[in-house]
């Protein structure tokens, strides 16, 4: 393989992997912020032990969404240097932006919160729990900030002399429309992938130790987040097609492969069979994709032929046309279990007003699978947009061949190995710590007279 | 060429400077306390403190990097891609012992059996001395040199970093970091760690100071012997050594602190003299010294270089602030729970010597 196809093959599999773990920082900051915030208010004991039990699954996830995230501030400059110095000019901004206010927020506050109990104020430390939400959201601007210059470049000039793209207002770049609709994306996805495993283990707890105000508290606490922040996406995700459609016509006419332009273009739920000839099987619903493209019945949807015969007087010859496959199914994946979120939350909403939430067995049962969904979700979403802006790497003025460094096959190939296993067993690791700790009863009695010795020391 | 660096270009290589004399300063005692920790921790108790002893702030301490990184990018987009992609499979180490290390601490109390800790203290063992030793390493060869061609790109491979010089000044911080490391512990253990530490900190700092003066002296000959000095005020280098040697005399005479921030800042001051050395070049090509990478070669335009600085100027002093405050709040000696302040001799029986 080439040492581009390597690289390539690496920053997907290092980004999908990172970006399983970012989600559960995001969402759980939040939701331990709120939790933290009720004990704090109310003084009832029930949100006090939700907050240490979370927190440990919180700490454990941590620590590797840190180390993962290192390696990919690196990668740039390893393995897209072309990339780095065309774009450095821009793309560093956001990166250092986010260091300086994000990572130092993260990071100190989460020292006092995981060290500090009875060295600072139950205040001060309830505001650390805070401040460390709040860095992973700006985390999470500056980082979509710099992504969003990817996929629609703005606030820039290319430089005659050095042929690179050069900041011409910064302003722009926050104001990055792409970014806006991302940003609440991202964030509403992370808030539904916390609510999941919030649900996901308190009903593993409820329907094995039986009704615990803690654990129903908590269930329920994931339930109503889980709807409301999988509702509120679920606009926000149509809003951000619309920009798409606008901004990226041709990654929207590959979301549905749509090969020709059509005015009030329908859209399929399913395809068996070629998605660019004729299709042995497809469920069509009609006018929908004009819908879902700009809000009107009969608009027209431009064609991926008719886009790249665009491109190629625009940008000489080529292919302009990102994998359709991938693009098709992807979209499907992350709408369609999006759609079964909504719904379990919508049957848990009912379940509760009902009074029935901590006895349904099935649906308690049934949460424990669910909470795999939000990964899936995710993880195509990504997919899904990274891909569809190909062959660009930044949209319309590098293309992903061109980015890449100098370095043979073999050092591609070496840390590509290096990182599968590295990741490989970390996966393990953290799965097997997770599923621990998820099981264990809310306070466990000391086991020994060491272990209550030593229950000051958190390592 | 392109002219003499812009004021604002030489404000970037400062600030870049101070990042990573701050990275070196703060994640030197905590790879130090890592290195150590197959030394000075002779029971799992023992390891346990010592841990405690950088937990709440190493995390703290690493972002110092991701800043300098990211800050790399922002300001020289051109040096940090050179960089990066030159020192590819260094940096893939220095990756793989950094992800190691860190999830080491979270996860080696997470676990039951004897076997799982004695794993997860070999990755912090060694998570901690491959970036410590390595990170010399690269710094020694951005002065030293690495092969880099006429249109700036790296012709070389991973043997080619390892010069020995470079390879000096890797063991120079690898020794250096510990003895820093081992001056933390002696401020925040207490009972027969403490003593232990201290014992060994004794030991460690002369050989701290041995290593600092070679590395000087063979940084000024290179220098002198190619007529290329950079622009380094001697006084740098003189006192980076001065405080090396304070600190051998504080820590006989028993002004441990003193001696940590003695060491805490001939680091500072070694590392500024890398940096003055490397002036006004950011990477200087073996190849020919006409092929160096310069400031204004490497650097961003005016506009990132105007927005980088408002918005560092806003937010550094808060970062310092609240970062400085975490260490007012973790000030206290890390004892055996139960037994009491620093005096108390621990629970458990004490090491028979």
């Amino acid at each position: 393989m080439s040492a581009l196809a390597l690289s390539r093959w690496q920053f997907a599999i290092t980004i999908i992997y990172h970006f399983i773990f970012v989600p559960i920082t995001i969402g759980m900051a939040l939701s331990l912020a709120i939790m933290q915030t009720a004990y704090h208010r109310t003084k009832n004991e029930k949100y006090g032990q939700i907050v240490d039990f979370f927190g440990k699954l919180f700490a454990i996830n941590f620590a590797i969404g840190v180390v993962t995230g290192i390696v990919q501030e690196f990668q740039f400059g390893m393995n897209w240097s072309q990339y780095s110095i065309f774009v450095g000019n821009i793309f560093g901004a956001p990166l250092a932006i986010e260091g300086l206010l994000a990572f130092f927020l993260e990071s100190t506050f989460l020292g006092i919160w995981l060290f500090g109990k009875g060295k600072v104020s139950d205040r001060v430390h309830l505001f650390s729990i805070w401040m460390v939400s709040i860095g992973t959201m700006f985390s999470a601007l500056f980082i979509l900030a710099a992504n969003s210059f990817m996929q629609h470049p703005v606030g820039y000039k290319i430089d005659p002399a050095t042929h690179r793209a050069v900041m011409t207002n910064f302003f722009a770049l926050l104001g990055n429309p792409v970014l806006i609709v991302t940003f609440f994306h991202t964030l509403l996805a992370a808030i539904t992938t916390a609510a999941a495993i919030i649900l996901a283990v308190s009903a593993y707890q409820l329907a094995k130790r039986g009704k615990t105000p803690a654990f129903s508290a908590a269930v329920r606490f994931g339930v109503v987040v889980l709807f409301v922040s999988m509702f509120l996406n679920a606009f926000v995700g149509h809003i951000q097609g619309q920009v798409m459609t606008k901004e990226q016509p041709m990654k929207m006419a590959a979301a549905e492969a749509l090969y020709n332009t059509q005015t009030g273009a329908s859209f399929s739920l399913l395809t068996i069979g070629n998605l660019s000839g004729q299709p042995i099987f497809q469920i069509r619903l009609p006018h929908l994709l004009s819908v879902l493209a700009d809000n009107s019945w009969n608009s027209t949807v431009q064609g991926i032929n008719q886009l790249q015969a665009q491109d190629v007087a625009k940008y000489g010859p080529g292919s302009y046309v990102p994998p359709v496959w991938v693009t098709y199914w992807t979209f499907r994946i992350m709408v369609g279990v999006g759609g079964v979120l909504l719904l379990f939350g919508a049957l848990g909403l009912w379940y509760m007003r009902r009074r029935r939430l901590d006895e349904t067995h099935w649906y308690l049962r049934a949460a424990v699978w669910v909470a795999a969904l939000p990964f899936i979700a995710n993880t195509t979403g990504w997919i899904f947009t990274e891909v569809g802006r190909q062959p660009w790497i930044v949209y319309g003025l590098l293309k992903t061949s061109n980015g890449i460094s100098n370095l043979s096959s073999l050092s591609v190939g070496i840390t590509l190995a290096g990182f599968t296993v590295i990741y490989t067993v970390l996966a393990v690791v953290d799965g097997m710590l997770m599923f621990r700790y998820a099981r264990k009863p809310l306070s466990e009695p000391p086991q020994s007279a060491e272990s209550a010795h030593t229950a000051d020391l958190v390592y | 060429m392109m002219g003499n660096p812009t004021a604002l270009q030489i404000v970037w290589f400062t600030l870049i400077a101070i990042l990573w004399s701050g990275y070196f300063f703060l994640e030197g005692f905590d790879f130090g306390v890592g290195m150590l920790l197959g030394v000075l921790g002779k029971s799992d108790m023992d390891r346990r403190l010592m841990i405690n002893a950088i937990g709440p702030t190493w995390d703290g301490n690493e972002v110092w990097l991701l800043v300098a990184g990211g800050a790399t990018f922002a300001a020289f987009p051109v040096w940090y891609a050179t960089v990066f992609s030159a020192f590819y499979l260094a940096l893939f180490l220095i990756l793989a012992a950094l992800i190691f290390r860190g999830v080491a601490f979270e996860y080696r109390g997470k676990g039951l059996s004897e076997k799982w800790r004695k794993w997860w203290d070999a990755a912090i063992i060694l998570g901690s001395a491959i970036p410590a030793i390595l990170w010399g390493v690269a710094f020694g060869d951005f002065v030293h040199g690495i092969p880099l061609n006429q249109a700036g790109h790296f012709t070389g491979n991973f043997f080619s970093l390892l010069s020995p010089y470079s390879i000096f000044t890797g063991l120079t911080t690898g020794v250096v970091f510990a003895t820093h490391g081992a001056l933390f512990l002696s401020l925040k253990t207490t009972g027969e760690l403490r003593k232990r530490t201290q014992r060994l900190t004794r030991k460690l700092a002369p050989a701290a100071m041995a290593f600092i003066f070679a590395f000087l002296a063979w940084t000024y000959f290179n220098a002198n012997h190619i007529n290329d000095t950079g622009v380094v005020p001697g006084i740098l280098p003189v006192g980076a050594l001065m405080l090396a040697v304070a600190a051998v005399v504080l820590v006989q005479e028993g002004y441990f602190g003193w001696a940590f921030t003695s060491i805490g800042a001939s680091i500072v001051g070694i590392t500024a003299t890398l940096f003055l050395n490397l002036y006004p070049r950011v990477l200087v090509s073996s190849t020919n010294n006409a092929f160096s990478l310069t400031i204004p070669q490497a650097a961003s335009a005016h506009y990132t270089l105007v927005v980088m600085t408002i918005v560092a100027a806003i937010f550094t002093p808060l970062v310092l602030l609240y970062q400085g405050w975490t260490y007012y709040v973790f000030r206290k000696r890390i004892s055996i729970p139960g037994t009491g302040g620093e005096e108390t001799m621990p629970s458990a029986a004490p090491t028979p010597e």
